[in-house]
C-alpha cells in the first residue's frame, strides 16, 4: 500500500504545536524510519497515522486512494507495535496474537491457522500457551510484532520498538527485526531516536526536528548530502569548522583550508573519519584526549577550532597527549551548508 | 457516534449519582436554617435552630472533640511504636500481628461493642466513664494509624538509614527520634487526620457503649432524629457537616500526599 | 461473645438457620447487600471511569460531591434518606399522592447505596489511573470496537479492584448498623436483630452468635478485598 500524508499538523489542547504542516509519502513495501531527537513529534506523527490522535483541520491522510483522515483507528487496518508493547496481561501469547483476527470475526479454524503461521515466522511456537508475564523482554517484543502483523494490516507502525530492551539485546533484535520486516513484505513506518537503528532497518529515513520533517532519503544520501546543519549533526555527528569564511578559503585558529566551491555565507562541516592526522597537513593543533576503541582511536585535538576537533585514527601507534600534530582534511570531505541554527 | 453516545451515558450516570448524593445534603442544610420547614423557605431563614442545638447538645459536641483528641493521643502512643516494630522486623509474626491489629477494621462496630460489653460491662466504674467509649474508639481507629505509618515506613529503606545513623554514633532512641519519626511524618499526619475524622463520626460502637450522661455528637444526632423536630435535627446535622467536612478534606489531602511520598 | 458456647452450645447457630425469623432476616440482609453491591459497582465504575478519563470544567466539584459522604456516619445517611423519602421528604412533597419509601427496603437500599458509592468510586478511580492507556489503544488498532475494548481490556484490568470494592460494599452493607438504626424501624436486618436481641430481649447468646457469624463473614470478605487491592476501608456504618 502506498501511504501519503499532506499538510498534516497537530496542536494539542494545551497549545503545544507538536507537529507543523508535514508531507510524507511511503511507497508500497517500503520501510521508512522517522528519526529525530526526543520531543520532536515522532510519536505524535505516528499516532496521527494510526488514528489515535486527531490532526488539525486541513490535514489529509491517504491509504492508496482512500482518504482515511476521519476513519476511526479500529477501522484503519493498521498494525501498531507500542513502545511498552501493550500486551494484554489477561490473555495468553496465542490469544494476544489472535485478538485482531477475532475482531475481524474470522472463523476459529482460520484464526488458529493464521496464528500458528505467525508464531512460526516469529519463532514463538514454544511460548504460545504462556502468560505474558512469563516472557522475557525480547520475547515480548516479538509477540507485540506478531500481534500487529497477524491481521495483515495495510500499514505497520512501530514506536521505538527496541527502546525497552537493554543495549546488547537491542543490537541483536535490531538486525532480526530488519530481516523479519522484509520477510513480511509490508509497508512500515518505524520511529526511533537512534541513528544506527534507523539506518540498519529502514530503506529510507525521514529526519524530524521541532515538529517537521527536515529531510528524507536513503541512509547514504542523508550521510553524504545532508541539506541542513541539523541533519549533518544528527546523522553521523558532523562537526562545525568554526572560522572565518572568505568564500574560497576557510581561516581557522590552526590554519587555513581551501574550500571545494564558492562558499560565501555557508557553514563548513566535517566528519571525524575525514579528519586525518598527516605530517603534511595544513592545520596544526595539540592532542588533548585519546580514547582507545578497539579498532581505532578517537583523538580530540585542540587549537584548530574553538571546540575540540575529533579525529578517528586507525594506525598502530597513536600520538601522545600534549603532542603537537598536523591535520589534513580533503576538500571533498568538507560539507558546505547554509548558515542557520545548528 | 458510539463514542459520544457512551460519553453521554457516562455523564448522565455521573450527574444522577451526584444529584442523589447532593440533594439530601442541600435539603438538610436548608431545613436547618428555615424557620418552618413544613411551610418551606418562605417562612424565612433563621439561625435559631442552630442556637437551639447549641443549648441542647453543646456537651455532646465537646465530648466528641475531647474523645477525638484523647483517641488521637492514644493511637499515636500505641500506633507509632507498633508500626515501627512491624516495619523493622518483617516476617510472618509481624504479618500476623498486623492482621490482629486490623481485626476491628473488618468486624462490624456492633459486634465489637458487644464483645467489649461482655468483657468489661460488669466493671461498673469503668463502664460508666468516658474512657470506656475511648477504648472502643482506640480499638476502631488504631488500624488506620498503624497502616498509614506502616505504608510510609515500608517504602523507605529503614534498616540502611538506621545503620547509617548508628555508624555515626546515634543511640536507638536518637535514631527513632531523628530518623524514623521525621521520615514517617507524612504517614503520621494522614493517620492522625483519619483517626480524628473517624472518631468524631463514630456511631455504631458508641451507641452501644454510651450512657445517658455520655452522648457523643453522632449519638446526639441519632437522639435528635428520633425525638426532635426536623429543623433541630437538620441544624444539628449542619453543625456536624461544618465540623467534619474540613477534616475530611484535610485527611484526603494528607493521605494523597503520604501516598505520593511512599511511591 | 464467649457466653454463646457453654449452655446453648452450637445449637444456637443451628437456630439461626432453623427459625424463620432469623433465616428470613439473613436472606433479606444478603439480598439488600447484594443489590447494593451490584448497583454501587455499576454506578461507581461508570462514574469513576468517566471522571478519571475526562478532564473538564467542574470535574473537581463532581469529584468532591461524590467523595464527601465518606465522612458521614450511617445515622446521618439514614437521616438524609428520610429527608428524601420520609413523610416530610422531598419526593413526598413534589409528587402528588403519598410517596414515602424511607422506611421500606427501598429506603434501606438507597441508604446503603449512598454509603457505598464514594468508597467504590475511590477504589475504581485509583485502579483506573493505573490502567495503561496503551492497552486500550492497542486493542483499537487491532480493530476492537469501544464495547470490545471495555470487555476485553478495561474490565479485566479493573477486575481485582472491582472484586475488592464489591467485597467491601457487600461487607459494609451486611454490617451497617447506623443506617438501619434510623431507617429499619419496620424491617429486620441482621444488625438490627442483634441490637434488639441484646437490648430488648436480653437474648445475649443469640446476639453473640449472630455477631460472630456476621463478624466472620465481613472479616473474610474484607480479607479477600485487601489481598486483591491493598486498600484499607472501614466496615460499619
Ligand atoms: N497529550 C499531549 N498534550 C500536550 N502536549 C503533548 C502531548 N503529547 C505530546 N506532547 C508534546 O508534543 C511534543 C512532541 O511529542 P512526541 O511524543 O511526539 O515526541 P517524540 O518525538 O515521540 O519524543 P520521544 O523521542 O521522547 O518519544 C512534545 O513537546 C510533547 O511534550
Ligand atoms: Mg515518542
Amino acid at each position: 500500500m502506498t501511504f501519503r500524508l499532506t499538510n498534516t499538523a497537530k496542536t494539542y489542547p494545551d497549545g503545544t504545536r507538536a507537529l507543523l504542516s508535514t508531507e510524507l509519502t511511503v511507497n508500497n513495501g517500503e520501510i521508512v524510519s522517522l528519526l529525530g531527537p526526543s520531543g520532536c513529534g515522532k510519536t505524535t506523527l505516528l499516532r496521527i497515522i494510526a488514528g489515535l490522535e486527531t490532526p488539525d483541520a486541513g490535514s489529509d491522510i491517504w491509504f492508496d486512494e482512500d482518504n482515511v483522515t476521519s476513519l476511526p483507528v479500529e477501522r484503519r487496518k493498521v498494525g501498531m507495535v507500542f513502545q511498552s508493547y501493550a500486551l494484554f496481561p489477561n490473555m495468553s501469547v496465542r490469544a494476544n496474537i489472535g485478538y485482531g483476527l477475532k475482531m475481524q470475526k474470522l472463523p476459529k479454524q482460520e484464526i488458529d491457522a493464521r496464528v500458528t503461521e505467525v508464531l512460526e515466522m516469529c519463532q514463538l511456537q514454544k511460548f504460545s500457551a504462556r502468560a505474558i508475564s512469563a516472557l522475557s523482554g525480547g520475547q515480548r517484543q516479538r509477540v507485540a510484532l506478531a500481534r500487529a502483523i497477524a491481521p495483515r494490516p495495510r500499514l505497520l507502525l512501530l514506536d521505538e520498538p527496541l527502546s525497552a530492551l537493554d543495549a546488547s539485546l537491542r543490537e541483536v533484535l535490531r538486525d532480526e527485526l530488519a530481516v523479519l520486516l522484509r520477510e513480511f513484505n509490508i509497508t512500515a513506518i518505524f520511529v526511533t531516536h537512534d541513528q544506527d537503528e534507523a539506518m540498519a532497518i529502514a530503506d529510507r529515513v525521514a529526519v524530524m526536528s521541532n515538529g517537521r520533517v527536515v529531510q528524507s532519503g536513503t541512509p547514504e544520501e542523508l550521510y553524504r548530502n545532508p541539506n541542513s546543519a541539523f541533519v549533518a549533526g544528527f546523522v553521523g555527528n558532523a562537526m562545525l569548522l568554526d572560522g572565518k569564511n572568505t568564500g574560497n578559503v576557510l581561516i581557522l585558529e590552526g590554519g587555513e583550508l581551501k574550500l571545494p566551491s564558492e562558499g560565501t555565507g555557508q557553514n563548513v562541516f566535517v566528519r571525524a573519519e575525514d579528519v586525518k592526522i598527516d605530517d603534511n597537513g595544513p592545520l596544526c593543533g595539540q592532542v588533548e584526549t585519546i580514547t582507545f576503541l578497539g579498532t581505532h582511536y578517537r583523538i580530540g585535538i585542540k587549537g584548530i577550532t574553538p571546540n575540540l576537533l575529533t579525529s578517528v585514527f586507525a594506525g598502530q601507534s597513536a600520538p601522545k597527549v600534549g603532542q603537537r600534530v598536523k591535520v589534513a582534511i580533503g576538500p571533498e570531505a568538507l560539507m558546505l551548508l547554509p548558515e542557520g541554527a545548528v | 457516534m458510539f463514542k459520544t453516545k457512551t460519553k453521554i451515558l457516562q455523564l448522565t450516570v455521573t450527574l444522577t449519582a451526584c444529584t442523589f448524593l447532593l440533594v439530601p445534603m442541600i435539603l438538610s442544610v436548608m431545613a436547618g436554617v428555615t424557620a418552618n420547614y413544613f411551610q418551606g423557605i418562605s417562612s424565612g431563614l433563621t439561625l435559631k435552630w442552630v442556637f437551639r442545638v447549641w443549648e441542647l447538645y453543646a456537651d455532646s459536641i465537646f465530648l466528641s472533640m475531647w474523645l477525638a483528641i484523647t483517641c488521637l493521643i492514644a493511637t499515636l502512643i500505641i500506633g507509632l511504636p507498633a508500626a515501627y516494630g512491624l516495619a523493622r522486623h518483617p516476617g510472618w509474626l509481624s504479618r500476623l500481628l498486623e492482621e490482629f491489629i486490623s481485626l476491628p477494621l473488618a468486624v462490624p462496630g456492633l459486634a465489637l461493642a458487644l464483645a467489649l460489653l461482655q468483657l468489661y460491662g460488669s466493671m461498673k466504674g469503668f463502664r460508666a466513664s468516658w474512657t470506656f467509649i475511648l477504648v472502643g474508639h482506640v480499638l476502631y481507629t488504631l488500624p488506620f494509624m498503624v497502616r498509614s505509618i506502616l505504608a510510609v515506613l515500608a517504602s523507605m529503606d529503614l534498616k540502611t538509614l538506621e545503620e547509617g545513623a548508628a555508624s555515626l554514633g546515634a543511640s536507638p532512641w536518637q535514631r527513632f527520634r531523628d530518623i524514623v519519626v521525621p521520615n514517617a511524618m507524612p504517614g503520621i499526619l494522614a493517620g492522625a487526620l483519619t483517626v480524628v475524622t473517624l472518631s468524631i463520626g463514630e456511631f455504631n460502637l458508641t451507641w452501644m457503649l454510651h450512657t445517658p450522661y455520655l452522648k457523643t455528637l453522632p449519638v446526639g444526632l441519632a437522639d435528635s432524629y428520633a425525638s426532635m423536630r426536623l429543623e433541630v435535627a437538620s441544624a444539628y446535622t449542619l453543625v456536624f457537616f461544618v465540623l467534619i467536612v474540613p477534616l475530611l478534606m484535610a485527611m484526603q489531602w494528607a493521605s494523597a500526599r503520604a501516598q505520593r511520598i511512599s511511591q | 461473645m464467649v457466653s454463646g458456647e457453654s449452655e446453648a452450645g452450637w445449637a444456637i447457630y443451628l437456630d439461626i438457620l432453623r427459625k424463620p425469623r432469623y433465616l428470613n432476616t439473613l436472606v433479606l440482609t444478603v439480598l439488600v447487600s447484594l443489590a447494593t453491591t451490584v448497583a454501587a459497582l455499576a454506578i461507581s465504575t461508570t462514574a469513576g471511569m468517566f471522571l478519571s478519563r475526562n478532564r473538564f470544567k467542574g470535574r473537581g466539584i463532581l469529584l468532591s460531591i461524590m467523595t464527601l459522604p465518606l465522612a458521614f456516619p450511617g445515622v446521618v445517611i439514614g437521616f438524609l434518606i428520610i429527608l428524601l423519602g420520609g413523610r416530610q421528604g422531598l419526593v413526598n412533597q413534589i409528587t402528588p399522592g403519598h410517596v414515602v419509601f424511607a422506611y421500606s427496603v427501598v429506603g434501606l437500599f438507597l441508604g446503603y447505596l449512598y454509603f457505598s458509592i464514594p468508597r467504590v468510586l475511590l477504589t475504581v478511580m485509583a485502579a483506573a489511573e493505573k490502567l495503561d492507556p496503551e492497552l486500550e489503544e492497542a486493542a483499537r488498532t487491532l480493530g476492537a470496537s469501544p464495547y470490545r475494548v471495555v470487555v476485553n481490556v478495561i474490565l479485566p484490568g479493573l477486575m481485582p479492584s472491582l472484586v475488592a470494592a464489591g467485597a467491601i460494599a457487600f461487607a459494609t452493607a451486611m454490617g451497617a448498623f447506623g443506617t438501619a438504626f434510623t431507617l429499619a424501624t419496620n424491617i429486620d436486618v441482621i444488625p438490627m436483630v442483634i441490637y434488639t436481641e441484646f437490648t430488648l430481649s436480653a437474648n445475649i447468646a443469640m446476639a453473640a452468635a449472630l455477631s460472630i457469624v456476621l463478624g466472620i463473614v465481613t472479616w473474610a470478605l474484607l480479607l479477600i478485598a485487601r489481598s486483591l487491592s491493598g486498600t484499607t476501608v472501614a466496615a460499619g456504618g
